[in-house]
């Protein structure tokens, strides 16, 4: 009897890496997760990393390019630091890129479960008011929100939470729509349990991680948007340090010293750029073990 | 009263226009096991959802235990619920599977208030009793095989102490070998707790065997409601015939039946069969026939069936 | 019956076109030489699956084979190889399937033909009714014009007009009412019992030598499921097609099968003429898989059940793979991998518990994956 290996491709017939069932962050994640890691405890610890204030300066070394003695970026047009600016800065830089995303994130989340759950009508009313703020350019929104509010940081994060509400509430609502008529959830229903029982014990555990993915990736939005306002004027006061005000400042020395603008710049594309690929890496990793419907 | 689940007139339509269910009534006495056949498209998940409520019936009237369940709201939904559970058919699916069977299990607990410092006894004592250990309390899902868990699927209809379990289908999905477990499963269950269920299946050796009357709907209709043996012995309704004959290895000569079901949407005049009954004649698409009765508590909906002559189709018993 | 029997139009050997033609010139295999159908041969296929140091041994050695006019059922639970089993005979695994073993059809050696060969073959001698008839099925395009890309990539016919033709023809022959309204007709405006048809039209298009069926009326009605049975049945009889049917259900087997292989954790457990093994078993897998059909007159709650499950395909035994669950285990089945003992005239059973072996015997010896 002929005992013949002809189904076999020889090409693998080499050791092929196992996939498995248990998937692990890709490499570009891990990086993101790390240099997010340091930003943190950056913000954390800046009166530890820097003896520099970031807002009061000597005039008399303004404008000095980055690799000055004692001062590493070099200085801006008032004679502050720039790395102590950027480290101290980075605390409401940040916050304001964090917090309106975990406010959004509880609130969208909220509307989302409430819309998906519901009945026809209750959905409609949901994300048709939610599509209310879609028909805003979401900078613009903000823009507006802010300058209505008056400038300072507290109110820099109430707009940026509003404007992020709908994407995390329509995140939410898919993710509830596609479990509604799962086998589960039906015997859930005859369960008899109330409607929050079965909105936070049987569907948030589903739809968390897609919430949270999309919520990370948001946070990298987020913190361009805060810069954006501050920038503008509308979030945090000078002299406070904070990137994008940072920015307006120096943007009349960019054709003088053009050097002292990479600094914040770059911290926030690295930060923004940072979330969105942790989001990202967070996604394929928790889709694959998180067995969902 | 003896009378566990009474649901009078059923009626559903979809916004798509089709009828799914058509005039169908039901009752479950307690402790019974009364079976819900028909191929796909009968309308007997239509049915059994609107038995649980979660689907609306456009018309009819639906009493549990007594009390009428098509207007309880609230507070008496919910307590009538405590009563009325349901094991899903797809064991895959019918468990969250992002949570613990335990979990599973103590979300229907919560529900009904069951004080928590009960509640891991009960879920002990549930999960023996379904043939599970303690280890796959703490299991999720995709841990776990089909029958482990159906058996979870039936603790956690157990749970809140049901005087009726709906069966969608819950065998359909596993192996044989399996499903004899789950059937001597619920048989056992009926026995110890009183429970009475609502099976449906479109396995007819399933349902005869574990049911104590059956029903048999086709096109969103009740054809033939009786007694299991008598309904096995002698089928009072031509497709109930067509079906029996129709199961393989029954040993019975298979009727043929040309052509496919129906569409819902469109469905054939006068009685819904005669395009594709064996015995139909002139009257039959003209008349649509009522439920009548053809023996002890045995109805069919055949113009040809009556007391005096209860089957329309006698069996013919091949020759093995 | 000469090959062509009821279907061919037109001369066989002559290719349609250019292109529809290639397959069949190009095919190495040479004409079967015995005139008439052939028999598939299967002897100690195994299939094994490899991904990275894992090895999933799905098929065991299984050996049977499967004459003309005759059907074959391979009766099993899920996880037994059933399905493995019948597409590694047409050769459906990817790359990264060890198939060894011997499969012939007539003369060809299945296994030893290079792909394009293989393809020539498939759909032409062997065809494949798959679970599903709407997996089978193009979405986008009308139910006629699938048949007859299948007629003329086998060069079956010379001409569209033919093909067409020819395709309204085999939509009649299986029962389908209005043949030339389902020629245009795309799947979705079918029902599934008409789906599984067109896909079994498909199948039969060049005459088949073999077909083989995967658990082609799970998907289906018991009513539909009757009548497709019934049209396989009918096929055969007027094409003298040999039928290879994969099942979990008894009762099928019941009703169509000449010849029952059971299947269990990769490997044939018992096999021999339907009515032996389904009324006689002599494999406590086979008893107890009979035992747990409820039939009218077993008490409710008596179903003979037996415990546990059927093991995940692959699962690696040293000895009978059913010794976990098996009523009569002694502590020799846990070691010794079980023989095919001769029982019957053509049944053969893997116990040796309930089969004891005599100096008589046949013993078919246990097999080389067995023996490993």
């Amino acid at each position: 009897m002929a005992t013949i290996d002809v189904a076999v491709n020889p090409r693998f017939r080499r050791r092929v890496r196992t996939s498995g069932t248990r998937r692990r962050l890709p490499t570009s994640s891990r990086v993101a997760g790390g240099i997010v890691a340091l930003l943190l405890l950056a913000a954390l610890f800046a009166p530890l990393l820097t003896s520099q204030s970031p807002t009061v300066g000597v005039l008399g070394d303004r404008l000095q390019g980055p690799g000055a003695a004692g001062h590493l970026l070099g200085t801006d047009g008032q004679g502050r630091d720039i790395l102590a600016r950027l480290l101290y800065g980075a605390r409401p830089s940040l916050l304001t890129g964090m917090i309106p995303v975990a406010v959004a994130g509880l609130l969208g989340t909220a509307f989302g479960l409430i819309a998906g759950l519901g009945k026809p009508l209750l959905h409609s009313v949901v994300m048709r008011f939610l599509d209310v703020f879609y028909a805003f350019p979401a900078v613009l929104l903000a823009i507006a929100i802010a300058a209505a509010l008056g400038s300072g940081s507290s109110n820099a994060i109430i707009a940026l939470s509003v404007i992020l509400v709908p994407p995390v509430a329509r995140v939410a609502e898919a993710e509830t729509g596609r479990l509604r008529n799962a086998d589960f959830m039906e015997a859930a229903r005859a369960s008899g349990s109330s409607w929050f029982s079965l909105a936070y014990r049987q569907v948030l555990p589903n739809i968390a991680p897609a919430v949270v993915v999309y919520c990370t990736a948001l946070i990298g939005l987020s913190i361009v948007y805060s810069a954006g306002l501050s920038y503008l004027g509308l979030g945090i006061a000078p002299p406070a340090a904070e990137w994008g005000l940072m920015i307006s400042d120096l943007q009349q020395y960019m054709f003088t010293t053009p050097a002292l603008l990479i600094a914040p710049a770059l911290a926030i594309v690295v930060a923004s750029v940072s979330f969105n690929v942790l989001g990202d890496g967070l996604g394929s990793y928790l889709n694959v073990r998180s067995e969902t419907v | 009263m003896t009378v566990l689940l009474d649901a009078v007139g059923l009626n559903k339509t979809f916004d798509n226009g089709v009828k799914a269910v058509h005039n169908v009534s039901l009752t479950v006495d307690r402790g019974e096991t009364v079976g819900l056949v028909g191929e796909s498209g009968c309308g007997k998940s239509t049915t059994a959802k609107m038995l649980l409520r979660l689907l609306t019936p456009d018309s009819g009237q639906l009493r549990f235990d007594g009390q009428d369940m098509m207007s309880a709201r609230g507070r008496t939904l919910r307590k009538l619920r405590k009563e009325l559970q349901v094991v899903p058919q797809n064991p895959q699916t019918s468990l969250n599977p992002r949570i613990t069977v335990r979990q599973s299990i103590e979300f229907n607990l919560r529900a009904h208030s069951f004080p928590k410092s009960e509640w891991s006894q009960r879920v002990g004592g549930l999960l023996e009793r379904v043939g599970l250990t303690a280890r796959h309390g703490d299991s999720y899902p995709h841990e776990m095989s089909g029958g482990q868990l159906q058996r979870a699927a039936i603790a956690r209809a157990l749970a809140t102490e049901p005087k009726l379990v709906i069966c969608d289908e819950a065998v359909s999905a596993l192996d044989k070998s399996v499903q004899a477990q789950v059937l001597n499963l619920l048989a056992e269950l009926q026995r110890d707790l009183g429970v009475a269920y609502l099976f449906i299946s479109h396995d007819l050796s399933v349902v005869e065997h574990i049911s104590d009357r059956v029903v048999v709907m086709y096109l969103g209709r009740v054809v033939e409601e009786g007694p299991a043996t008598s309904v096995w012995a002698a089928p009072s309704h031509p497709y109930t015939s067509t079906l029996l004959s129709a199961s393989p290895g029954s040993g019975r000569t298979r009727i043929r039946l040309e052509g496919d079901p129906p569409n819902p949407a469109d469905p054939p005049s006068g009685c819904v069969f005669h395009t594709r009954c064996p015995v139909a004649f002139d009257q039959c698409p003209v008349d649509p026939p009522q439920l009548r009765t053809v023996g002890a508590r045995h109805n069919s909906a055949c113009l040809l069936t009556s007391p005096e002559r209860p089957v329309a189709l006698p069996p013919v018993t091949a020759m093995s | 019956m000469k090959r062509g029997g009821l279907l061919k139009n037109g001369d066989a050997g002559t290719p349609a076109g250019a292109s529809t033609g290639a397959h069949r010139a190009a095919a190495a295999a040479p004409a079967p030489s015995v005139p008439g159908k052939n028999t598939l041969r299967v002897r100690e296929l195994s299939t094994t699956f490899v991904s990275g140091r894992r090895e999933v041994r799905a098929v065991r050695s299984v050996s049977f084979e499967v004459r003309p006019g005759r059907t074959l059922v391979l009766l099993g639970e899920s996880g037994s190889g059933k399905s493995v089993t019948a597409r590694a005979v047409m050769r459906l695994h990817g790359p990264r399937a060890v198939i060894t073993g011997d499969v012939t059809l007539g003369e060809v050696d299945l296994l030893a033909i290079d792909d394009a060969a293989m393809r020539g073959i498939r759909g032409d001698r062997m065809a494949l009714v798959p679970q599903d008839p709407s997996a089978a099925l193009d979405p986008l395009r009308r139910v006629g014009s699938q048949i007859t890309e299948v007629l003329r990539l086998h060069g079956v016919v010379p001409d569209k007009a033919s093909a067409r033709a020819r395709a309204i023809e085999l939509l009649g022959l299986v029962g389908i009412p209005d043949p030339q309204r389902a020629f245009r007709s795309y799947p979705h405006e079918l029902s599934g019992g008409m789906r599984q048809r067109v896909v079994i039209a498909m199948g039969i298009s060049c005459d088949p030598e073999v077909i083989i069926a995967d658990e082609p009326t799970t998907a289906l009605d018991v009513t539909v499921q009757a009548q497709i049975l019934d049209l396989f049945a009918d096929l055969q009889r007027r094409l003298d097609t040999a039928l290879l049917m994969v099942t979990h259900d008894v009762g099928v087997a019941a009703d169509i099968a000449d010849e029952v292989a059971v299947m269990y954790a990769g490997s044939i457990v018992e096999t021999g003429p339907a009515r032996e093994v389904l009324e006689r078993p002599r494999h406590p897998y086979t008893q107890a898989l009979l035992a747990a059909i409820p039939t009218p007159g077993v008490e409710r709650g008596q179903l003979v059940a037996i415990s546990g499950a059927p093991p995940m395909a692959g699962e690696d035994f040293p000895g009978c793979a059913f010794a976990a669950r098996c009523p009569f285990v002694q502590p020799t089945c846990r070691t010794t991998p079980p023989p095919l003992v001769g029982v019957g005239s053509g049944h053969l059973a893997a116990c040796p518990v309930i089969n004891p072996i005599t100096p008589g015997t046949p013993v078919l010896g246990p097999t080389l994956e067995n023996s490993r």
